[in-house]
């Protein structure tokens, strides 16, 4: 019957869709001699079954009412709903009937009946009578809409009062405090000190406490005691790290591109940045424009540039015959979705195929955001350091000092460099660069057209390749083809080539020529001549020997070779051409290569490129690099001394008795540093149209928008550019409804396991009502505006604005927070969640922090701080599901065996195993929420892991060494250093009969012994007999697993 | 459905029924840890059996505990071949004829009028198969002769040749496939089959992935759990050794010692859950215990030399190598023991030149293991409940691809409009063709099934409305389907 019934709302609904006409069929006959439709009697109730919950007073979804009927007649955020005596042409018809492409209604519940739909189609044919008395009961709610909470920017609410006054100690507890009084109940007290200091040390640094600042907050009974160690706490360095990784998951940062190929990339120094930011504390406005605009304020300097890698952590999709275009399009796409989530607690995403269905965000407005990031390039710029910068600087005065003497032991070279140039500048013939080329690639490689006619291939870099470029030209005689090679900043270290370092071969070159008019009959063109700017090893004429294993290569060594590069090929005739025209094909062959164990270099394909043609004379390669050779076109007397010095530069290799002082410079150019790198975004030249995209395809644009911001928030700021920079001002503007309540309800999840408003990504109408509203608004407030009083001269403090180590220390110092976490059987009743925070939560620590404690308890580990992605141990065979065979895993030697768990190399394929068992999110997206799980594959990685082995060894090492005289020590030290806190009798002889009982295991296993107590069995432990270690080694082991050693309680 | 609010509720009860415990003066007596931990106390830890629940303790906070779906369920399991890469249609399933008439000639250009291609140029021509077709079985099913064995359970199998996808390109279209999003950060089919069903398996992962040949384009997100908690994801198994990762003990710990640890820790974690009273901690124990009961059944799973002489001949296994038939086996050994969801991966048929060799090659592989994992489920029978999905991510063009350079030639592109999948078992209506695609094999010509119409009929035979297994992220009811998906009816038994 069920099954009956829905196949009848199925043929409804084609009927409907066909015609939309209802026929008057069975269903409406039946009931033939039916009376009017009666609103009250037979409309109002489905109304208020179905769609009040939605579209009531309380949520009023899309911005309709059905409740009130001036409302309900004005219609929402898609018009009108009720068109009065035309139900084809009523929305409410078509949404019912779930046509149009249009999520059926009511949404996510059962469809209504037949007969329903039918009631409201008569209603609404019938004059959608709706008499005025019906409105009564609702009446006095008759008002504009109230704005959603979110929307509206908040401004400091009054204190609650409360009856236990003297708990409070600061106003967060007033909030919390009066919600559990209505609540009837009563906060637990406070925490003990060792708990208090572990969870201190956890939530703003990340890691446990030492045992001597254990011990030294315990001995403090200074008032201050506990506000000092907050203040230590957040000026140590590692609380950078800590919070940094906070934000590096709503940032989706990772060390990899993602999808298929998951190749490297190298942005490590934007989360270098992030942790910098966090321990400077600059302000969280600064931070954010930073971020979405750092290149665009004024004079940016090299920081602010960096911190655009916000934009850049993206996946990007590199597969073979991929379309750029495409995933170009899906990383502006990610882009506007973190910075919905991160910034403004806002699915805007949901808006890109049709306006959203809850909140107030056209469908428009979801390009007009995406438009403002529709403007870049995508660099990858080096960010030397200071070491890098001084060196470089020193080889550059080396080599300013050789030229130096060259000028001053010959005095007429002004003059020879003079003659020179006039001859050089005959050199030149015109070139017409090649127009319109079809071009394609092996593998599928696809090519992005540049305004200078320079084409870039996109996508996948082959092992091997070869480019064809294919254009009609209506030149005659053409005697030459100039190949130019191109350095751009999206390629690496510049290009022009598309290796690792930039570094392009190319194999084969080759030319067929065609009649336009029998595009068929290709002939292949004898190239005889070859010549080039720069050739190594003077290998520009393995280009044409026919031979693919051999090639041009344009690698003129460190510091010389990301430069642009040209070749000229001549036919060994010139070529007569064609009357109506040309056709060309060129090759260009990259065979050599063939990947293999050097491919994580990537194959040293051409990045960039451009042909030309020429019919003057006897055409060959230009020797002056190009920027001389643009120099050159300057008079003489209006260059610059830099400019003089480059043609100088270029013309002394010309010269022969300057051999001696080339090499001079050449070798001191051999010794120059590269630096790290890291992706950036920059404007680019020419703006760039951005259009809807229908129901979200890209392949459908229609209409044209402009940059602009969602409508139903604050108004851009007057004074600000229509630009990035103008948007990332908009995030931070005071007026801002979100930015400020968005960021405090994620820092509050952090301390309290969830937030005030659960969903941190989404502020919008449908997320649950916050459970401290006025909390909220108090601590967005404080950490927006300023402190007003409490430091008691109620002086305006521009340095606290927007600082986030204050928002902490507001937070660490309450009462709320100091609670024991014990939980109590009434409030567990009451309030299972915990919602009302009557107790402090107990928190399995995330996933890094779960390293962290092992290596701090076991002293291995290194507290370093940035620099690139390290590779501590995995697993044999973790990384056998990637993809790539290029994907080796290199385990770190030294240090950065030992370094913590956030510096760990991000693989977004295959996400390092012990970290994404603990919930360590993808980075595939943004992330504001991590989930918490407790699986058996966490209990057998803490257990078995080697990683996690090697610190239990260490650890029974420590304990052995450092712990005391007797077993009772030891193990009263080693279960410190786990937990923080002394064992209590039961728990310390549970422990020694542990020990005891592995003591027998061990006592006659010599080899049971060495392998449980050494972590390499060519280096076993000294001073120690292995018997002894190995039992604490179980110990260990078992201590660290402990549920207490990675909770923060 | 949705589990959240059950999740809490247990977590609720569990916790104040721990308290009555000790608010009546027992403590937390080993009785009622008995009763909490009826898993760590079971003396035969060894012991598993298929469809039984008893393996899990629904009153524990585990959100992998058996559940009831809305209806009334065909199948309780699934076994997803999935052939990575993409597998040519035409050259085992899709018989053309149409194709050898114009073999050579450009597709006409109506067909690939906003049609995007991967690799070729629009003007490639189409290119007839080399393989012979016949048809098998009493259903008259059409296969190549590429395929020696599938022909043996043709009347078992639901082909549907009018498949379709949105993605062309291997790693979204995987992700598509296998998530119903092009984008990352969906839950897998696994997952959401685990969220929505749990689990049997008392001592193995709910939902376990295989691999043979290749890494996957779509890495690991394949089996991720997206928003869904991440106890819902798959648990890839190791290729060799151990399946699962840190699963043995490091190198001198016996088992003894394993133990004696375990039993500490849960003695010294039982008496944190007596003082701190969090249900988690007694969550934590319980994972501890169910890690010691992976690692002591596991190596039995693993062990396929226990199996007889014919069976391993029936798929072609050889124990110890790393094969896409042992995996066939190892799925049907995996199900006995409760697992819900196995996922096996066999990257390698990418066909773009070559493709004749390719799937021949290919299917020396696979046909074998694939034949016998259904002959096998079936003698068991445990095909009744079972659902076995086989199927890449798209198919292949009708048009022929070469590199622009010579190299590579006879090959097919990468197709969205139209490929082929077979089903068999729980529930789907065995020994059917469904759908057809045009004279050239190009678009689908009768009877579309889309991916999402797909999940939403397996979803159909587990027991589910695809419109009400969601799950509440970002405020909004999120499901396998998105916002579509229709059963296909004609595929029901």
């Amino acid at each position: 019957m069920v099954k009956n019934l829905k196949t009848f709302v199925i043929l409804l609904s084609i009927a409907a869709a066909c015609q939309f006409v209802i026929t008057s069929g069975a269903a409406s006959e039946q009931s033939a001699s039916r009376q009017t439709v009666d609103f009250a009697r037979d409309v109002r109730p489905i109304f208020e079954r179905n769609c009040f919950g939605c579209h009531g007073a309380e949520r009023a979804m899309s911005q309709l009412r059905l409740d009130v009927k001036r409302l309900a007649m004005k219609g929402g955020q898609s018009g009108a709903v009720v068109i009065p005596g035309d139900s084809k042409a009523s929305l409410l018809m078509r949404r019912v009937l779930g046509l149009g492409g249009e999520q059926r209604m009511p949404f996510g519940r059962e469809p209504l009946k037949p007969e329903q739909i039918e009631i409201l189609r008569r209603w609404i044919d019938e004059g959608a009578v709706w008499p005025e008395w019906e409105s009564g009961k609702s009446g006095e709610r008759e008002i504009e809409l109230p704005k959603h909470w979110a929307y509206v920017k908040p401004v400091r609410p009054q204190l609650p009062s409360v009856k236990d006054s003297k708990w409070a100690r600061n106003p967060i507890d007033r909030f919390i405090l009066s919600r559990l009084e209505k609540e009837g109940l009563r906060p637990s007290p406070e925490a003990d000190k060792s708990t208090l200091i572990r969870r201190l040390s956890l939530d703003l640094t990340g890691l446990p406490p030492t045992l001597e600042e254990i011990d030294d907050f315990l001995a403090d009974t200074s008032p201050r005691a506990y506000e000092n160690l907050v203040e230590r706490l957040l000026a140590s360095p590692q609380y950078g790290e800590r919070w940094g990784r906070w934000w590096l998951d709503a940032a989706r940062y990772a060390d990899t591109n993602g999808f298929e190929k998951d190749r490297d990339r190298s942005i490590w120094p934007y989360r270098d940045w992030v942790i910098n930011a966090f321990n400077a504390d600059k302000p969280f406005d600064q931070f954010m424009i930073e971020q979405i605009a750092g290149d665009l304020l004024p004079d940016a300097t090299l920081d602010q540039r960096i911190a655009t890698g916000f934009l850049r952590n993206s996946m990007l999709n590199e597969e073979g015959a991929v379309d750029p275009e495409q995933f170009r399009v899906e990383g502006l796409i990610d882009r506007v979705d973190a910075i919905g989530k991160a910034f403004l607690g806002m699915t805007i995403n949901c808006a890109q195929c049709h306006a959203h269905k809850f909140d107030p965000i056209k469908h428009d407005e979801y390009y007009r955001f995406y438009a403002f990031l529709n403007q870049d390039e995508e660099p990858e710029i080096e960010v030397p350091t200071e070491a890098e910068k001084k060196k470089r600087a020193g080889i550059l005065a080396g080599i300013a000092k050789i030229e130096d003497e060259l000028l001053a032991k010959n005095p007429d070279l002004p003059q020879r460099m003079a003659e020179w140039e006039l001859k050089a500048r005959e050199d030149q013939v015109d070139w017409t660069v090649l127009e319109n080329a079809d071009v394609i690639g092996t593998n599928g490689v696809k090519f992005e057209e540049l305004l200078d006619r320079s084409l870039i291939p996109r996508g996948d870099n082959p092992p091997t390749v070869v480019y064809y470029a294919k254009a009609k030209t209506d030149l005659k005689n053409i005697t030459g083809f100039r190949l130019e090679l191109l350095t751009d900043h999206t390629l690496p270290r510049g290009g022009p080539g598309r290796s690792t370092l930039g570094m392009a071969l190319l194999s084969e070159f080759t030319v067929e020529a065609a009649p336009a008019a029998q595009p068929d009959k290709w002939k292949r063109l004898t190239i005889s001549g070859a010549t080039a700017d720069y050739a190594a090893e003077n290998s520009i004429k393995l280009a044409i020997d026919g031979n693919p294993k051999t090639s041009w290569s344009i690698d003129a060594g460190p510091g010389l070779r990301n430069q642009d590069r040209l070749a000229v090929f001549t036919p060994q005739s010139p070529v007569a051409g064609y009357d109506g025209g040309t056709l060309l094909k060129f090759s260009l062959e990259q065979k050599e290569f063939g990947g293999g164990a050097a491919e994580r270099f990537e194959a040293p394909n051409i990045g960039r490129f451009r042909i030309s043609l020429t019919t003057a004379p006897k055409p060959k390669a230009d020797p002056l690099p190009p920027n001389a050779r643009r120099i050159l076109s300057i008079p003489a007397g209006q260059r610059t001394a830099e400019q003089r010095r480059e043609v100088f530069r270029h013309y002394r290799t010309t010269v022969p008795e300057f051999a001696e002082a080339n090499k001079a410079a050449t070798d001191l150019m051999r010794r120059w540093p590269y630096a790290a790198t890291t992706l950036v975004v920059t404007p680019r030249p020419v703006p760039r149209e951005t259009r809807v995209f229908k129901r979200g395809d890209w392949k459908r644009p229609g209409e044209a928008v402009t940059p602009g911001t969602p409508s139903f928030l604050h108004p851009f700021p007057s004074d600000a550019p229509r630009n990035r920079l103008g948007l990332a001002r908009w995030i931070a503007d005071k007026n801002n409804p979100l930015t400020a309540r968005v960021i405090v309800n994620r820092v509050w999840q952090q301390y309290f396991g969830q937030a005030l408003v659960v969903s941190p990504e989404d502020f919008g109408m449908r997320c649950e009502t916050p459970s401290h509203p006025e909390l909220l608004d108090w601590l967005a407030v404080e950490f927006r505006d300023e402190a007003t009083g409490r430091q008691g001269d109620g002086a305006i403090n521009r340095d606290s604005q927007w600082s986030l180590k204050r928002t902490h220390k507001l937070i660490v110092m309450s009462a709320t927070y100091r609670q024991s976490s014990t939980i109590k059987p009434e409030s567990l009743q009451a309030d299972p969640t915990n919602r009302l925070l009557a107790r402090a939560p107990r928190l399995r620590v995330e996933a890094e922090v779960v390293r962290d404690i092992a290596l701090r308890a076991s002293g291995l580990l290194r507290l370093k701080i940035g620099g690139p992605s390290v590779y501590p141990p995995i697993p044999d065979g973790a990384m056998a599901v990637s993809f790539r065979s290029r994907s080796v895993w290199e385990t770190s030697k030294g240090e950065d065996k030992y370094r913590r768990g956030m510096y760990t190399f991000w693989k977004r394929s295959v996400p390092y195993p012990s970290m994404s068992v603990f919930d360590a999110p993808n980075a595939d997206m943004s992330c504001t929420r991590r989930t918490r799980s407790n699986s058996p594959l966490q209990a057998l990685t803490t257990l078995n892991d080697a990683a996690f082995m090697e610190a239990a060894q260490s650890l029974a090492l420590r304990v052995w060494k450092e712990g005391g005289a007797d077993e009772r020590a030891k193990m009263i030290y080693g279960f410190r250093l786990c937990t923080g806190r002394r064992p209590d009798e039961y728990e310390l002889n549970r422990l020694l009969a542990l020990l005891r009982k592995q003591q027998e295991r061990f006592a006659g296993d010599t080899a049971a012994a060495v392998y449980v107590s050494s972590p390499d069995l060519n280096d076993l432990p000294s001073g120690v007999d292995l018997h002894n270690l190995a039992p604490w080694t179980i110990v260990a082991r078992v201590l660290l697993n402990l549920d207490e050693t990675i909770t923060r309680q | 459905m949705n589990h959240e609010n059950e999740i809490k509720t247990e977590a609720k009860k569990m916790v104040t029924r721990r308290h009555f415990f000790k608010d009546c003066g027992i403590g937390l007596s080993s009785m009622a840890l008995a009763s909490l931990l009826s898993e760590a106390a079971s003396a035969n830890p060894q012991s598993t059996s298929k469809g039984t629940s008893k393996g899990r303790n629904p009153q524990l906070n585990d959100p992998l505990a058996p559940k009831k779906p809305h209806f009334a369920p065909k199948a309780k399991r699934v076994i997803y071949l999935f052939q990575a890469g993409a597998p040519s249609q035409l050259e085992m399933f899709d018989y053309k004829p149409g194709l050898a008439k114009y073999n050579g000639k450009p597709c006409p250009p109506e067909l690939l009028k906003g049609q995007t291609l991967a690799f070729i140029k629009p003007d490639a021509a189409l290119f007839a198969t080399e393989f012979k077709f016949a048809k098998h079985g009493q259903s008259g099913a059409e296969m190549s002769e590429a395929l020696a064995h599938l022909p043996k359970v043709a009347d078992q199998i639901t082909i549907i040749k009018s498949m379709m996808t949105d993605a062309i390109n291997h790693a979204p279209a995987q992700i598509f496939m296998q998530t119903g999003s092009m984008q990352f950060g969906r839950p897998s089919f696994g997952s959401w089959v685990t969220y929505g069903l749990g689990s049997e398996a008392r001592d193995l992962p709910a939902f376990v992935v295989l691999s043979s040949a290749g890494g996957t384009s779509g890495g690991s997100s394949l089996w991720g759990s997206g928003f869904l908690p991440t106890v819902f994801q798959g648990v890839a198994f190791r290729r060799g050794g151990d399946p699962i990762l840190s699963l043995a003990n490091p190198r001198g710990v016996s088992r003894e010692m394993q133990r004696d640890s375990l039993d500490a820790l849960k003695d010294l974690n039982e008496h944190l859950l007596e003082r701190a009273g969090d249900a988690e901690i007694a969550t934590r124990i319980n994972s501890f215990e169910m890690a010691y009961r992976m690692q002591e059944s596991a190596p039995d799973l693993m062990d396929l030399s226990k199996e007889t002489k014919a069976t391993l001949e029936l798929y072609g296994a050889e124990p110890g190598k790393n094969t896409y038939a042992n995996n066939c086996m190892l799925a049907r050994r995996l199900v006995e023991r409760g697992v819900r969801f196995v996922q096996l991966y066999h990257e390698a048929w990418d066909h773009h030149g070559q493709v004749h060799k390719g799937v021949k090659e290919q299917c020396k592989e696979t046909d074998q293991a694939n034949t016998a994992l259904l002959l096998d489920l079936k003698q068991r029978g445990l095909l009744d409940d079972t659902i076995v999905i086989w199927g890449g991510e798209f198919g292949r063009t009708p048009m022929v691809q070469g590199e622009p350079d010579g190299s590579n030639a006879l090959g097919r592109d990468h197709h969205n409009k139209a490929f082929t999948m077979w089903l068999a078992g729980g529930g789907f209506k065995p020994g059917i063709t469904i759908g057809e695609t045009d004279e050239l094999g190009f678009n689908v010509a009768q009877d579309p099934v889309h991916v999402h119409d797909l999940h939403a009929t397996i979803l159909h035979l587990l027991g589910f409305d695809h419109t009400k297994l969601t799950y509440r992220f970002q405020g909004r009811d999120f499901r396998l389907t998105d916002v579509h998906g229709v059963v296909v009816d004609k595929a029901l038994a």
